[in-house]
């Protein structure tokens, strides 16, 4: 049986009524609160410190697009569909205290506080291209660490063919999910060894500093050699699973958004072309090049495979 | 209000769109990627002006809006106009005059063929639009300019292709338009227009 399907067996009922759910957030809040002990930062609202971050390895030297548009131009439909929205409504996130639960094939499930993921991994800078699938692109610092880091500590069995990671899901911190504009929480997913490649990264920071909420705080993925909506933001969980994820955007468009979806000139989004892309702050459109120029490092991920059937 | 005025007015009026955009352009406030917002912002205001010509007639019947029978043309026209600005944007900052990539981007891809199309469509519609043409087509005239009621279909059809997933605002330009086809079908007609003393 899937993962998918044991989730199905749980009741409505089941859940923790919201309301429950909130009183319970409050009285945990005022019991530290008369404890005295709010004062201390590791506990509730403490902002992430990154602290030292290396220079990492598969930067590009190219003109780093600067932070402003990278955190006013974003497609973050938890926040709203205009890529305006974001900035605006993403401070109705609170990305601390953050947990992640990791479950499916793994030999140490659970549920772990942000700074329990991170702890044991140094930080790094990784300069990557990102190419949305809309035909824009942008040159971003992203600040993290390798997720293959990640998946060895949490050792996933024989059975982990793939890993699937959700969003959270919230509609008073994450106003944009009460229409549906896709199916919540926002999932997607990588086959393992694409996951296990050293070019994915999961990042917590971009231009020295803290992930902005708008985005994906306080941790998200980078896949920089596919679209950008395969780089899933603000995380809340991690399984490892048998059978290949269904993605959100496979949801909303199985004819238009494939599970793999690398960035490929070749392949031509159903309504539009793929062949050039915006690089914002640029005039005129440059070529998209083969898995946005990481073909070095992952075309052998795709040896013999249909890229046109796989899309 | 003279009519004079009131054509003058209006007419400042439809051009204060494109004044904002070159306005915002100039001053870096149309955000990352300005080029994507301009093209955006003149498709739409094409759109709006095709529905904004459709709403003259039910403006002058149901509210007894004469003079919006008056600004019919000139409506139509900057629907034209801002659908000449949104096609030059996309042939000379989209794709830079790459005639063969524009070619196979109007065969390949719907959403472009039915925005094409709409374009095409509306020039019979200036070309015919002078009084003297008017007196010239007679009754063929009333039939060629129905096209206005297939023209936003197209257009909002082209909207609709293009959006990824939200669809919402495709949707009310779509509802719009059904809501002012609609009060022309025969059978729907009375329940508009009935109400109005002396309409008719």
């Amino acid at each position: 049986m899937t993962i998918i399907k044991q989730k199905n067996d749980l009741n409505e009922s089941d859940v923790t009524p919201y309301g429950v759910y909130q009183q319970r957030r409050t009285f945990i809040k005022a019991g530290i609160a008369m404890a005295g002990l709010s004062a201390l930062p590791s506990l509730a609202t403490a902002k992430l410190s990154l602290g030292k971050i290396m220079p990492g390895q598969y930067s590009t030297d190219e003109e780093k697009t600067p932070l402003k548009d990278i955190t006013s131009y974003n497609n973050f439909y938890e926040f709203g569909v205009d890529k305006s929205d974001p900035a605006r409504n993403a401070h109705k996130l609170n990305p601390a205290p953050w947990s992640v639960t990791i479950d499916g094939e793994v030999d140490k499930p659970g549920s772990y506080t942000l700074e329990d993921i991170l702890r044991p991994h140094a930080l790094e800078e990784r300069i990557y291209r990102l190419r949305c699938v809309e035909g824009w692109s942008m040159v971003i610092p992203w600040v993290g660490f390798p997720l293959a880091d990640l998946i060895k500590r949490f050792q996933p069995t024989s059975k982990a063919k793939y890993i699937q990671f959700e969003t959270l899901e919230d509609k008073t911190q994450m106003p944009g999910q009460r229409r549906r504009v896709l199916e919540w929480p926002y999932t997607e997913g990588l086959r393992m060894d694409e996951a296990m490649n050293p070019l994915t990264l999961m990042a917590v920071g971009l231009y020295d500093d803290v992930l902005p909420n708008q985005n994906g705080a306080p941790i998200r993925l980078v896949v920089p050699w596919k679209y950008g909506f395969k780089s899933i933001k603000s995380i809340v969980r991690i399984s490892f699973v048998e059978k290949q994820p269904v993605s959100s955007w496979m949801k909303a468009g199985p004819k238009e958004y494939g599970f793999y979806s690398n960035v490929n000139p070749g392949v031509p989004h159903p309504r539009w072309s793929q062949k050039r892309e915006r690089r914002i702050g640029e005039f005129r459109k440059r070529k998209t090049q083969m898995f946005n120029g990481y073909a070095e490092q992952v075309a052998s991920l795709y040896t013999g495979m249909d890229l046109k059937k796989n899309f | 209000m003279s009519i004079a005025r009131i054509k003058m007015l209006a007419f400042l009026l439809c051009l204060l769109p494109v004044m904002v955009l070159v306005v915002q352009f100039f001053q870096d406030r149309l955000g990352a990627n300005p080029i994507e917002a301009i093209t955006h912002e003149t498709g739409e205001w094409a759109l709006r002006f095709l529905l904004i010509t459709l709403m003259a007639t039910p403006a002058s019947r149901l509210l007894g809006w004469r003079w919006a029978m008056r600004l019919r043309r000139m409506f139509g026209l900057f629907a034209f106009f801002y659908a000449c600005l949104h096609l030059a944007i996309y042939l000379w900052l989209d794709q830079f005059f790459d005639w063969p990539e524009i070619w196979l981007d109007i065969l390949d891809r719907p959403f472009i063929t039915i925005g094409m199309l709409a374009f095409v469509l509306l020039l019979p519609l200036v070309v015919t639009s002078t009084n003297a043409m008017m007196k010239r087509l007679g009754k063929r005239w009333k039939k060629l300019h129905r096209l206005a009621y297939v023209i936003p279909l197209l257009g909002v059809l082209h909207y609709w292709w293009l959006v990824k997933a939200d669809v919402l605002e495709p949707l009310i330009y779509g509802v719009v338009l059904l809501v002012l086809l609609m009060m022309r079908t025969t059978g729907l007609q009375g329940m508009f227009y009935k109400v109005l003393p002396g309409s008719r």
